[in-house]
């Protein structure tokens, strides 16, 4: 019984073993070379099908456009049926009616706080963590969504978390070794080519389908391309396609080590804690990467963090200044197979990606926008705006003033000045 | 399965808010996701950092008055069943509801009633009148600090006269209503709520 026993056992290991090297070799050897076997494409047909045969279609009521009256209209508005004041400054008691529909209206539902957490979808995706507002259970879907449990996490997870530390672990040893060599047309060939395939096995680790839009537009060495941001994955999501001098915060632990590697065999530019500060030399360390025209273009996120996919928030001006070609890039992810948003307040980082990992796919859509440059006279905000606007505008987002960070700190003072401004305006009539 | 937030939420109590402020049942369970995203310190409360954080309430320059309207006399947390009170003020008002049961009382998004919301926005003190300061403090919540102390007075005081009818040099609810017969309150003091 013991032999038995014994022999199952390593006859288990061997399968597993043989299944695993497979797998590797499905996905690793196409990788390298940037051809797609077609069973994600395959896969994500089958999901869709399956997703339209349980959806549960719920008729959301359609959102009201707000009327874009503004302050003053409105107050006009209210004061049409009041008796007119015969001296002094123009102020009605009803004035106050104007501010309390306003904050009411704010009160049930605003621009910003929405864009911190997690799109609401219009039909439920069969996955418990999207299914908030859905009543409505039948058996056939109870048996799909259980079914879909067990594939996401019986079957997929553990492939996909192969998949993932197989990419990140040759991206640290690959890019050590590759350091190791002289500096050389070679050298970064060679360093090109790792990264890519390494960043497009952690895309297989995930499931993604990206879908590249007008290519000719791809950002050239020497120049800024600012996107969208929505999650950590942005970074795997575009450096499939191209690679890129990552910007970015130093990191401890794994994400360090992780940084540290990938700078031995190209130049990335890493910031200490402390360097953040100083604006002016963030701006002169970009500014010289960006000069040296045989380093690859810089990938920055002027967001500042990470907002859901649903609108772009304000860029910060910061990477507008550098008086480089901007190159933009939009990116939206389908919520239908996987939300990507990582609210970094309810989820640490690898719970984050335990569900992304957990999700059906990660599909998106990369669109590369014509490049942009600082126009005379315009200042880098205004810049910045230009450029956050045709993004908006391409990804078929909400094009938001509001700032990222008001998902940790205050909004400040100066909008409610001029809010009283503008009021003061209409009771002087200056 | 079914829906995370309202499961905190019983049918009960829904049944009983529905009564009490008119809103549909989907209003009310929608209001409870609000209500429940807002509330970060997950207490089943409000407090008035919870409003706060709302950027366009924190910019608004009567912010801090509207808050107030949700906290009873003395108290720092607000629980559902005010939350929705409070809201049930700007409700629109619809046509079939004016042949309702007499018995239940005036609903809180009459006219009077939503009157009564924008009364108390002045009345910091709420003695039922509103006095001169009173008018000035609101009136330099609204225009910050763009208008002269004189000239915010004379406002004021003019506000105050043509509103006064019984000479007590202060401005009591009736006199508000008359002032503002005129007004289309039903329609300046409501906001849609999405089914």
């Amino acid at each position: 019984a013991k032999a038995i026993l014994g022999g199952s056992w390593w006859l288990a290991n061997v399968l597993l073993g043989m299944w695993i090297s497979v797998v590797l070799a499905l996905t690793v050897l196409p990788a390298m070379f940037g051809l797609s076997l077609g069973f994600t494409d395959l896969y994500i047909k089958v999901l869709v099908k399956t997703l339209e045969w349980a959806a549960l279609r719920i008729q959301r009521a359609q959102k009201v456009p707000k009327g874009d009256s503004s302050m003053e209209e409105e107050i006009v508005e209210l004061r049409r049926m009041h008796p007119h004041p015969l001296t002094g400054g123009n102020f009605t008691l009803c004035d106050t009616f104007y501010f309390c529909k306003k904050g009411i209206e704010s009160i049930v539902e605003d621009q910003v706080t929405q864009r911190f957490t997690s799109e609401e979808l219009a039909s439920w995706n069969l996955l418990t963590r999207t299914n908030n507002n859905f009543h409505y259970i039948s058996m056939r879907v109870t048996i799909i969504w259980g079914l879909g449990v067990f594939i996401r996490y019986c079957i997929l997870l553990p492939l996909r978390i192969i998949l993932a530390a197989t990419g990140l672990s040759w991206l640290v040893i690959g890019t050590t070794l590759v350091g190791i060599l002289p500096n050389s047309n070679v050298k970064d060939r060679i360093s090109d080519l790792l990264h890519i395939t390494c960043y497009r096995i952690c895309a297989r680790g995930l499931s993604a389908k990206i879908h590249y839009h007008n290519k000719e537009n791809h950002p050239k060495k020497g120049g800024i391309c600012v996107a969208n941001h929505t999650s950590p994955i942005d970074i795997v999501i575009l450096a499939n396609d191209g690679c890129y001098a990552m910007v970015g915060q130093v990191h401890g632990g794994l994400m360090g080590l992780i940084q540290r590697s990938m700078v031995r065999s190209c130049p990335h530019v890493w910031f200490e804690r402390s360097e953040m500060k100083d604006r002016h030399a963030v701006a002169k360390r970009l500014r010289d990467h960006v000069a040296d025209k045989t380093k690859q273009p810089i990938l920055i996120f002027p967001e500042g963090t990470c907002i859901n996919n649903t609108s772009v928030m304000m860029f910060k001006k910061g990477s507008f200044e550098i008086g480089k070609t901007i190159h933009p890039v939009a990116i939206k992810y389908d919520p239908q197979f996987g939300d990507a948003f990582w609210n970094s307040a309810k989820y640490s980082m690898v719970a984050y990606l335990l569900r992304m990992m957990t999700s059906w796919a990660i599909v998106c859509n990369v669109w590369y926008l014509p490049p942009m440059s600082q126009q005379d006279g315009e200042d880098a905000v205004n810049f910045a705006n230009r450029v956050k606007s045709a993004i908006a505008h391409q990804g078929g987002l909400v094009d938001l003033s509001w700032d990222g960070g008001l998902k940790r700190g205050k909004v400040k003072e100066s909008y409610k000045e001029a809010q009283q401004k503008m009021y003061s305006s209409m009771i002087v009539g200056h | 399965m079914g829906s995370r937030a309202s499961s905190l939420l019983r049918e009960e109590d829904i049944e009983e808010i529905k009564k009490e402020t008119g809103f549909s049942h989907s209003q009310i369970t929608r209001l409870y996701s609000r209500f429940h995203s807002l509330d970060k310190g997950e207490n089943g409360a409000l407090s008035r950092e919870d409003f706060q954080r709302i950027p366009e309430l924190a910019i608004n320059p009567l912010g801090d008055r509207i808050i107030n309207a949700f906290f009873p006399e003395g108290e720092d947390q607000v629980n559902f069943r005010g939350f929705m009170r409070t809201l049930a003020h700007f409700r629109p008002v619809e046509d079939n509801e004016k042949n309702k049961d007499p018995n239940s009382g005036e609903p809180l998004n009459s006219r009077n009633n939503k009157l009564l919301f924008a009364f108390r926005l002045y009345d910091l003190d709420r003695d039922d009148k509103i006095s001169r300061d009173e008018l000035l403090q609101v009136l330099r919540m609204m225009v910050g600090v763009n208008i002269s102390d004189e000239q915010l007075g004379s406002i004021a005081d003019r506000t105050i006269q043509e509103a006064d009818t019984n000479g007590d040099m202060s401005i009591s609810f009736s006199e508000f209503i008359k002032v503002l017969e005129k007004v289309d309150v039903e329609q300046k003091m409501s906001i849609r709520f999405l089914h």
